[in-house]
């Protein structure tokens, strides 16, 4: 009987890797969405089921102490958590699968430094995968704490893409030396500096870069994880960490784009570092305007299109918004929503917050079919966005963000922006949208904000 | 021990695959399924387990423990809060066919 266990535990992880597959072709879909997780979920549980039954296994209640607590943690945690604060949970999970790899790594080589033989193309694999889940970890904690705002700046220095460049070569070099002298205190040290690598890589990277940076180390867990997968013989691990590290890589790639900025860019070149000369020159005045009259404005318009941005998220006033566009398209206006790629923290952030409003598919617009129609909207309503409708970043090109795509919000008639205080955004550039003169700025909280607007229109 | 030459024709067909699986998502989904592929990765559980399994050594088991909670922690955080956010997408018919890239083909 016991000689047919190994092969059910085969037969387990081919099913469940085939179920990872199903799972995420159903996730790219809205209709079967919600049934592509749970189809992954089913291929989780029976992997792990399965695995209890490996042969040669010892330390049966660490491991239940290990999975028990953590699953317990994990499901609370993820069950309590604001669905704004969804961007860095994500980080915070895809950190701890990068971590887990980093020391599934550590340890076989741990026991190749104890002259148990491994041969030279799992060890390397093992000692990248090391490298990069390591950088994971402690790369999303720094996410983490960044959208969290337990880190709320940044921390730069002259010099520190340098430093950081050869601190990277340093590293990876001293891999290779790792590579062909396996001593545990060699590895220790290899361990520890791409951990340090990871803090060092991300701290200087703004808020406004994070969902790039957060998609890039959910690539790099998956191939953390392939990696590993291969060092142990684990077929499960092989194709879907690799299937994870081919979609998050795409994923970066595509978000990336979408602020016109390669992925080397986000890394290694920290944005809006100091060069705050520029765009302070058209200023002007800022024009402030009151809930009521925004709301008159809006009313009678033809044309209103909504831009949200992360300060909707954090007000958690997307459930207003929606009253509001309701009571505006009960009184005849043509309301629609222009979603920037990367506003919010996540790309989609924004989506998700709409939808779980409520407001349908058909009124999200993307940016490529929304900016054209600018010219014909006679209000655009700015609700806590600002780089992603900043025109600096088509006519200046001595600004930090130029080239990155935005929605044309200054093209319309008139513009509202609804804004906590007169800073400036994530990037740490001024936005000229703001002292324009068809622009008016209605200060507060957007759930406050919103609230008025929405007194303002019933009141009509 | 694995063939080292299957082993990369299963890497790179897993990548084909992770590529096209993606290249069809529509915008809306970007988030949940950037959540969805982080919960996947959380199969580095079922090696944790492996690895404490056959650990001897104090640190090595010290080092699997954290393995396995930090891998447990994977799988469950990202199961639970890619439900939630898919949770949201139910009720809600396909309306998006003028999307184009939504659909299914």
């Amino acid at each position: 009987m016991s000689e047919y266990i190994p092969f059910l535990i085969k037969v387990c992880y081919f099913i469940a890797a085939v179920l990872f597959i199903v799972g995420l072709r159903r996730m790219s879909a809205p209709g079967t969405a919600k049934g592509g997780i749970v189809w992954a979920g089913f291929g989780m549980v029976i992997a792990t089921v399965v695995t209890f039954l490996t042969p040669g296994m010892e330390n049966y209640w660490l491991i239940l102490a290990a999975l028990v607590s953590a699953t317990v943690l994990a499901w609370v945690s993820g069950k309590k958590v604001a669905m704004t604060d969804m961007p860095q949970m994500v980080a915070l999970y895809n950190g701890m699968g990068g971590g887990s790899a980093a020391f599934i790594g550590a340890m076989e080589l741990y026991k190749v430094s104890n002259g148990h033989a491994m041969s030279g193309i799992p060890t390397s694999l093992a000692l990248i995968g090391v490298f990069i889940g390591a950088i994971s970890l402690t790369g999303s904690l720094i996410a983490f704490g960044k959208l969290q705002g337990l880190i709320d700046k940044r921390y730069t220095f002259p010099g520190q893409n340098i430093f950081n460049g050869i601190f990277a070569l340093a590293v990876i070099g001293f891999g290779i030396y790792t590579f062909s002298h396996m001593e545990a205190m060699n590895l220790w040290i290899f361990f520890g500096a791409a951990l340090i690598l990871g803090f060092l890589m991300t701290l200087p990277i703004g808020g406004a870069d994070m969902p790039v940076v957060i998609s890039l180390y959910n690539a790099f867990t998956g191939l953390a994880v392939s990696f590993e997968g291969y060092v142990l013989g684990n077929w499960a691990m092989i194709v879907a960490g690799m299937l994870v590290g081919a979609a998050g890589t795409l994923l970066t790639q595509l978000m990336a784009k979408a602020m016109n900025r390669s992925i080397w860019n986000v890394l290694f070149g920290s944005m809006g570092g100091g060069d705050s000369a520029s765009a302070d020159g058209d200023q002007g005045e800022m024009k402030e305007i009151e809930g009521a009259d925004s709301a008159i404005m809006m009313a009678y318009a033809e044309r209103v299109v909504i831009v949200p941005g992360y300060g909707l998220a954090v007000a958690q006033a997307q459930h207003k918004l929606w009253e509001m566009t309701q009571l505006l398209t009960n009184n005849g206006v043509d309301v629609k929503f222009a979603i920037h790629p990367v506003a919010g923290r996540m790309p989609g952030h924004m989506n998700v917050l709409l939808a779980e409003a409520g407001v349908p598919y058909d009124m999200i617009e993307d940016m490529e079919d929304i900016n054209p129609q600018f010219k014909q909207t006679d209000v655009a309503l700015v609700i806590g966005a600002n780089d992603v409708v900043n025109p600096a970043a088509r006519d200046d090109p001595s600004s930090s963000i130029y080239g990155m795509p935005i929605l044309e919000t200054d093209l319309a008639k008139n513009v509202i922006v609804i804004k906590r205080g007169r800073g400036t955004g994530f990037a740490g550039i001024q936005n000229g949208l703001f002292f324009k003169d068809n622009t008016k700025m209605l200060f507060g909280d957007a759930q406050d904000a919103i609230s008025e607007l929405i007194t303002g229109l019933k009141e009509l | 021990m694995i063939d080292g030459f299957v082993a990369v024709y299963v890497f790179m067909l897993a990548a084909f695959v992770g590529n096209e699986i993606i290249s069809k998502v529509p915008v809306v989904l970007h988030t949940p399924l950037m959540s969805g592929s982080n919960f996947i990765h959380g199969i580095v559980l079922v090696g944790a387990m492996v690895a404490l399994g056959q650990a001897e050594t104090d640190l090595g088991k010290t080092f699997g423990f954290i393995a396995v909670f930090l891998g447990a922690g994977n799988a469950a955080g990202g199961y639970v809060v890619t439900e939630r956010m898919l949770e949201m997408f139910k009720t809600k018919k396909k309306k998006d066919v003028k999307k184009g890239e939504g659909d299914k083909k």
